[in-house]
This record gives structure tokens, sequence and C-alpha cells, in this order.
């Protein structure tokens, strides 16, 4: 017989914590959290910047800082089983769990499933950039998590490629680390980014930001040399005779995050194709009754506050929806 | 001294090694680049073709068709995952079945059996997918899929276990013949009784470093794309249109790893490293690829790459140059190198023993390799048996491919140094996040394992170091 | 004198119109709240940033553990920041909150961890 838990959560970030204490407060007592890394917190633990929790603790906190708020009640809380190192391979649509961790595959039942499993970043395959495949090309999320978490250096001059929050913020993390960020480059009329940071991470330092501009080419053979730039139009097409080149052995893709939801197709959830998220008529429920999916995974947020409002909701659904079937 | 240097480590070279390795010669491989199977062979699409679309007086053809069965024993030896998932050449109209008809009967004289034309109602049941305009095709059972750069090491990896001696990082700069050759590369000089040229598309310029002029290896390029693993039942079989003067075509491809490849392109470029890839291939395959099956959508893109063919005329160039004796040149060898590679090294094998050279075959031979085990392949019970055996395999490193550190580890024991290495090995950083989330992970364990400081961790060696810079 | 510049206190992005003489703000306008000209007039007399960054632990659980600067410092500093604070080593546990150095840099802010970090 497969053991069966009340509620089984995929995901120890943000959104997976706050999932777990707001079941935990609306009555469920039996909790299974898996995180496949060996610290709870996600992505905010290589977010070292500030900026987070102006809404929700209304302070100004780095992303450790409030990943630790939740951490600490989380573990404290003993209804709430947490399993580090714990990569999910299976789910099926009657919520059975498939998990490995070293030296040990897991099987368990769930009444519920709430997949906090957040997002993956657009690669420079999916912005389908032309060129060479060199070294120096990274996703930026991956650069901030070379310098933030493994202390290492990407490259010496930098190119960023979008202009979302991620980019900005790294084309600062850059400059500050002693690399020079030679421009940033953004398809669209104007940045994604929030406005602080276009201010405190690129006018502060006079990095120029390129708009209705694209990278047109990658060179470089075994290292990135530099890549070609060129102007587009309304409808993104080259403004002929607009191309130069900047020199450069680094290249960032800021182009944009996926929710990743691989675990919620398995299980046969109805999906939107379009965005990768499930298909639903209500926030956070999807098409498989029981498995509820939270945070980033359900939509991209521009703000781990809403990350966090959203996993609550979705952490009150699932013991609700407990309840009703007990 | 040794009896036989071949240059090129890509899969002909280390087909070659293996295969005479059987004997009591000394045999090294030299290779260019960092790690085996780095050069026109990481880029091979994995087919192992029937040996149709080739004349049936042609060497290529031949070899094809030798190679294609003995492809089939060597991965049950070597352990290497072969599918025979068979191949349709498509027909639009009248005319073109005409085509595949001409395409049949030069295939069964080359000896390739169970061939047949399928109509509209087989193939709506059999390949749902494809274009309901197609009205026939030519169904090649025979056809397979391998992965390319996984047979190479496997190849290489059962050469070195029967003393083949394999040096790396080794490019070839001079060769001087006396009595014997003298080979000067980057780690120093070899001599050697024979040379065998598998440089792949640096052939030509071996050769001239023996004094061979007539050799000239001209780059085509193939962009090939790959899809999302989602997408792995697309097809069923290898799907081909007709062939063109220059290729067999943009196709349709199944992969060993399951995401389904669309390609290649086949463009005449004079630079023997441009491995780009551009908008207009992109465009190309595409509207090529929709037109055999239509629901291909470019969003389910998640890879890129170029490859280039080492062309030489028509047909493969496999022979003891007259003039230079003890040098064989196995050059020119496109498409289909893969599948003729083990027909190749009994042809070369015979080319030897031609020229004079002793075959004493070893007592201790051992022909078999044991399979390299892979999670993703595994079932429930595998995988509890070998996490049992071994924790690491519980650690998952790359989750979109679900490659464990005992995967990784065991890529680096058998000789990956690099992170493509640890890619072609494992297929960690192949899927969908494209390493976004397992490179630093990767790299601490290369580093660990090689002992080398993290900032040493390269792409491919040489420059292409993945940082720059440990920070202060 | 006039100048232009966006409040980056919130997400609502006020254009603000800010009146100086000799380096001092006379007045503000364009503002939807009360932190508009506190940002404004600290903008243009004494710009002021938070700092983070990473500080190389020893022997610990993680490699480089995080900091940033009890209260924003100088903007003119950050340059110096980043540098000293590559100068620094933690080699024992350290809590969130906890000093790792104090008036860092002169600033009279000091430098604090932002995680919790125990021993390998």
């Amino acid at each position: 017989m497969m053991k069966e838990r009340d509620l089984i959560i995929v995901g120890g970030g943000p959104a997976g914590m706050a999932a777990a204490l707001s079941a935990y407060e609306h009555g469920v007592q039996d909790i299974l959290l898996l995180e496949r890394d060996q610290f709870l917190g996600g992505i905010l633990n290589q977010c070292v910047h500030t900026g987070f929790g102006l809404n929700y603790f209304k302070e100004v906190l780095a992303g450790p800082e409030y990943a630790d708020r939740f951490m600490k009640r989380v573990i404290a809380i003993k209804e709430i089983e947490v399993s580090l190192k714990s990569f999910v391979i299976k789910l099926s649509q009657k919520k059975e769990i498939t998990f490995l961790k070293p030296g040990k595959i897991s099987e368990v039942k769930a009444k519920a499933v709430i997949l906090a499993t957040g997002c993956r970043e657009r690669t420079r395959e999916m912005a389908h950039i032309a060129g060479t495949r060199p070294a120096g090309i990274f996703p930026a999320g991956l650069a901030q998590k070379l310098i933030n978490i493994e202390g290492l250096i990407p490259g010496n001059e930098a190119v960023i490629v979008g202009s979302g929050d991620i980019g900005l913020i790294m084309a600062r993390r850059l400059t500050l680390e002693g690399s020079k960020v030679k421009a940033v480059i953004e398809i669209q009329k104007k940045s994604k980014g929030l406005q602080r940071n276009i201010v405190q991470c690129l006018e502060d330092f006079g990095i120029p930001l390129y708009l209705s501009h694209k990278i047109a080419r990658i060179h470089g053979a075994d290292r990135v040399s530099k890549v070609d730039v060129v102007q587009v139009d309304d409808n993104f097409k080259e403004v002929p005779n607009t191309s130069f080149s900047i020199g450069c052995d680094t290249v960032l893709i800021s182009a944009g995050l996926i929710p990743e939801n691989e675990l919620a197709e398995m299980a046969g959830v109805d999906m939107d194709r379009k965005t990768n998220t499930p298909l639903s008529k209500e926030q956070n429920k999807t098409s498989v009754d029981g498995i509820f999916v939270c945070g980033n995974a359900c939509q991209i947020y521009d703000l781990v506050d809403w990350v966090t409002k959203d996993s609550l909701l979705a952490g009150k659904q699932a013991a609700e929806y407990i309840k009703r079937i007990k | 001294m040794h009896d036989i240097i071949i240059i090129g480590g890509g899969v002909v070279g280390t087909a070659i090694a293996r295969e005479l390795s059987k004997y009591r010669l000394k045999i090294a491989i030299l290779e260019k680049e960092v790690e085996i199977a780095f050069g026109v062979s990481k880029s091979n699409s994995g087919i192992i073709h029937p040996g149709t679309q080739n004349k049936s007086n042609s060497l290529k053809g031949k070899l094809c068709v030798e190679g294609n069965k003995l492809v089939r024993k060597l991965a049950k030896k070597l352990g290497i995952d072969f599918k025979e998932v068979g191949q349709l050449i498509v027909a639009f109209n009248q005319e073109e079945i005409e085509r595949l008809k001409e395409i049949k009967k030069e295939g069964e004289l080359l000896g390739i059996k169970k061939m047949k034309i399928v109509f509209r109602p087989w193939l709506a049941v059999n390949e749902p997918n494809l274009n309901p305009e197609i009205i026939a095709a030519l169904l090649v059972p025979s056809a397979g899929i391998i992965s390319p750069y996984r047979m190479a090491y496997d190849l290489s990896e059962n050469a070195a276990k029967n003393g083949v001696e394999i040096y790396t990082d080794c490019e070839v700069t001079n060769i001087k013949k006396d009595k014997y050759f003298e080979i000067e590369s980057k780690l120093g000089v070899f001599s050697s009784r024979y040379i065998i040229n598998a440089a792949g598309l640096f052939a030509d310029d071996i050769a001239r470093m023996a004094g061979i002029k007539d050799i000239k290896i001209k780059p085509r390029k193939g962009q090939e794309f790959l899809l999302d693993k989602k997408k792995e039942n697309i097809t069923n079989h290898l799907i081909f249109p007709l062939p063109s003067q220059t290729s067999k075509g943009t196709l349709v491809i199944k992969t060993s790893d399951g995401n389904p490849m669309i390609g290649p392109t086949a463009e005449e470029v004079e630079d023997k490293y441009d491995l780009s890839t551009d908008e207009s291939g992109l465009a190309q395959v595409i509207s090529s690829v929709k037109r055999l099956v239509p629901s291909i959508n470019p969003k389910d893109i998640i890879a890129y790459f170029a490859g280039l063919r080492p062309v030489s005329g028509e047909d493969f160039i496999i022979r003891e140059e007259k003039s230079v004796k003890r040098f064989i040149n196995v050059a020119g060898i496109q498409s289909p190198g893969l599948t003729a590679a083990p027909a190749i090294a009994l042809y070369v094998s015979k080319l030897l023993k031609t020229s004079g050279l002793k075959f004493k075959r070893k007592l201790n031979f051992k022909p078999f390799r044991r399979k390299t085990i892979h999670l993703f392949q595994s079932d429930k019970k595998l995988m509890k048996k070998i996490i049992s055996k071994n924790k690491a395999f519980g650690d998952i490193v790359c989750r979109c491919e679900l490659v464990s550190r005992a995967e990784i580890e065991a890529a680096i024991e058998r000789g990956a140094k690099t992170m493509d290495g640890i890619k072609f090995r494992t297929r960690a950083q192949s899927g969908r996040c494209h390493g976004g989330f397992c490179t630093t992970r990767i790299m601490r364990i290369l580093s660990e394992k090689l002992n080398i400081p993290l900032n040493e961790i390269s792409k491919r060696g040489g420059k292409s170091g993945i940082v720059v810079k440990e920070r202060g | 004198m006039s100048k232009q510049f966006i409040c980056i206190e919130c997400p609502n992005s006020c254009l603000l119109v800010v009146e100086t003489k000799d380096g001092k703000v006379t007045g503000v306008s364009g503002n939807k709240c009360k932190r508009g000209e506190t940002y404004a007039v600290s903008e243009v007399e004494n710009p002021v940033r938070n700092f983070t960054s990473l500080v190389k632990a020893e022997g610990l659980e993680i490699k480089m553990v995080p900091v940033k600067t009890s209260a924003p410092i100088q903007k003119g500093l950050i340059f110096f920041a980043a540098q000293e604070v590559k100068k620094i080593r933690i080699v024992k546990p350290v809590k969130v909150g906890e000093v790792i150095a104090e008036n860092f840099v002169n600033s009279k802010a000091d430098l604090i961890a932002t995680r919790d970090v125990s021993l390998a």
C-alpha cells in the first residue's frame, strides 16, 4: 500500500512555503513539502538585492531575508514535513507522486497536491538569436547564480539582452563586481523593468539602454567575441543600415520567464499551450480536482509579494478541498 | 614505435581503432579537440541509413548497407542504444511515386530488404501527423537511430580497453616520412609504420602534410533544430522528402534522446569553423518540414546547432595512397558516414592486410562493454535497484532530462572533461532550460572529480572557459 | 532651476518636477504622496542607495554570504563599498541581521548578513 498524505506541496520556494503555511493555518495537519535543492527558499536565495517585501511586510528586504521569514515559520511547524534534495519524477492524475532522494526512491499518494514549481528562463534558443554557440552566453539567472552563489565572475565585458528586472539587476551586479556592461538591448519600445531598476541599475552607472533594438547575431568561436545589434521597427523587423557591433565576451539573456508545469502536464492537467500554465476557470485550480498550482507556475508575477499572496490563497483552497472530501 | 596512428577521433576513427584492436598491433588515436567526437561527429543527426538514395555502384552505398547490418551487432556488444524505426520517403503526386520506384529499384540492387511503397490509407493509420496531401511513401524498415556521440564514446572506450592509446588535445602539425612516419603533434612526436587519416574536415590538411595534394574537403553546412521531447511522437518514422542533387533533403528525424529534430540545410561554406545558424536557415527548415508534417511549430524548438559535412566529391575516398605507401586516406566521409563507420573499419582493415601488415588475433580481446546506465531510460524497478547500489543515482542534477549525479560522475570517469563532454554523454544541459539550472552543479562535480578550479571549467576546451575568474 | 525625474519609491512611478537653487530643493510637484517629496530632496541633495553584495565564507555551508547595508549609503560610496566588501571573510556561522562590519566604509550604516549560515 502506498502511504497517503493529506497535502503534498512540490517546491519549497516562496510559493511552496506560503502555500504550506496557509494550508496549515486553514486546518491541514499533515503536509509534505518537497524541495529539490538542499535549502528552502528557491530562487530568492540568489536574489541578494533588496526590493522584496514592500507590499507584504511593508519593509525593504533582500531576497534571502524574505525567504528566511517564511523558512523559520515553516520549520517551526511540526505538521509540515520538509523533505530536501527531493526531486519529483512523476505525478499521476490520481495524485500519486514518485520522488527521488540521494539513496532513495519513494512513492506516496496525496489527497491534494499543490504545484509550486516556479518558472524557468527563456533561453537564447527560444529567442532565436542567430550566430555561433560559444561559451559566454548565459540566461541572466544563471549568471546571477554564478556570482551570488558560486562566487564566480562570468565575464569581463557583457551585453544584456532584455531589460526586464532580472537583466537590469544583473547589469548592476556585474558592474559592481568589476565587469563592464556595455549595453542593454531591448526589442520593445519600452522596458518592462521597474523604473527604480532603470535608474539604480543603469542610469547610475551610465549603461546605455537600446530600445527597439535586437541582437542580430552572436560571434565567436570558443568564447563570445562580439554581437551585432540592429534597430527594429514596430513589427520587430530589422531596419536597414542600422546595424552596429559591440565587442564583448559575455551575453546575458533576460528574455522572459516560462512557468514550469511539466508535472501538471504529466498528471493530465489541461494546459494553455501559449503560456504553459494550467487552464482553469478559478485562480489556482486546475482541470484535475485536488491538483492546485500557485506562484510563478500559475502565472509570472513581477513581485514576490504577489507570489506569496497567490500561494496563500492556494493553500486555503487546498485545505477546503481536503475538508470537503474527508 | 606504433604500428598504426589514426588521426581523428570521430566516429570513423574510433570505429577503425576498435576493429583493429582485435589484433596484436600498437595503435594510437590522435584527436585535435579536447575530447573524442567533438568534430564532425558531434553534429551528426544519428540516423542509421538503410542505404537508399545512394547509387548502386557507389562505395558509399555498399558500405552503408553493410554498415546498417554491422551497427546492430556492434550496438549489442557495446551497449549502445539502437532503435530500428524505419523511414518513409514521401511522394505528393504520381510523378514522385515513379521516382520512389526508381529509388526502390536502386536499393534492391544494393541488397536493401523489405522495402515497399505504402499509400494514403496506410499512412493515415501509421503516420497520422503526415501532410494529408502526401499520397504515398517508400517504407524502408531497416532505417534506425542511434546517438552519434555516444557511439563514438563507446567505441573509443572499448578500443581503449583493448589497448588503443587515445590522445586528445593533440593536433597534428607535421608529418615526415622516411622508413616510417614521424608525426609531429601538440603532444610531441609519434612514429608509426602506418597512418590512417580520419581527420574529417581537416583530412585534406593532413593529407597535404604527407605530400598528397589531390584531396580537397569542402565543408557543407547543415543547420539542425531540436524540438521539445514532449513532441517525441510527432512522427513514428524518419520522414524524408525525395532527395535532391546535394542532399537527402530536409527531414523530420527521430533521435535516440527522444527530441525530434528537423533539418538539415545544405549550404556550401568556405570556413571550416563556421558553425553558425541563422534565420534564413530556420525559415527554410520550417517551411520544408511543414510540408511534411504541418503541425510542427517553431515554438517547440528548444535547441539548434550547425554541423559541417566533410565533402570531397560524390563518394567516400578510402584508399592507400600510391604515392605515399602505408598512408591510408579515409576522407570525404559525409552522410552516411555514421552508418558506414563499422563497414569502413572492416574495409580499412582489409586495405591494411593487402598492404602487407601482419594481423595476429589477440587472445584476450574483450568484445563487450557494459551498457551505460541512464536514469531516464530506467523503469521504477531498475531505478530502485541502481539507487540502492549507488545513492548518487537518486541525486538529480539535470531536471529537464533527468540526469543524476551518478551519471555525471560516471561520464567523467569515462573521459568527459568539459561541459559539452558531459552533455553529449549524459544529456545534462540539453533539455528545455538549456543548463540554466544545472550548469553550476555540473561545474562543481567536474571541479571536484578532475581536481581543477571552477574557473578552469570550459565548455569544450581551448579558450571556451565558462567563467573568467573567481570573485574576491 | 527645474529638474524632472521619476520617483522610484513605489511602482506608481510619479513624474516629479523639482525646483532647485544652489543644489537645494525649493519645491516638488507631480508626486502623489509624501514619499515623493522626500525622495526628490534626497536624490538632489544627497542621493543614497541600498547596497547589497556578498562576502566570501570559509568553512561554512555556503560559499558566498549575502549582505546589505543596514541603511542606504551615499551613492558616491557604492564602488568603494563594492571593493571593500571583497576584503572581508566570514569564518563563523552567522544569523540574519548579524553585523559583519560596523560603520561600513564610514557610511554610518553597518554591513549585515541577510541569511543564516551554518557550518559546512
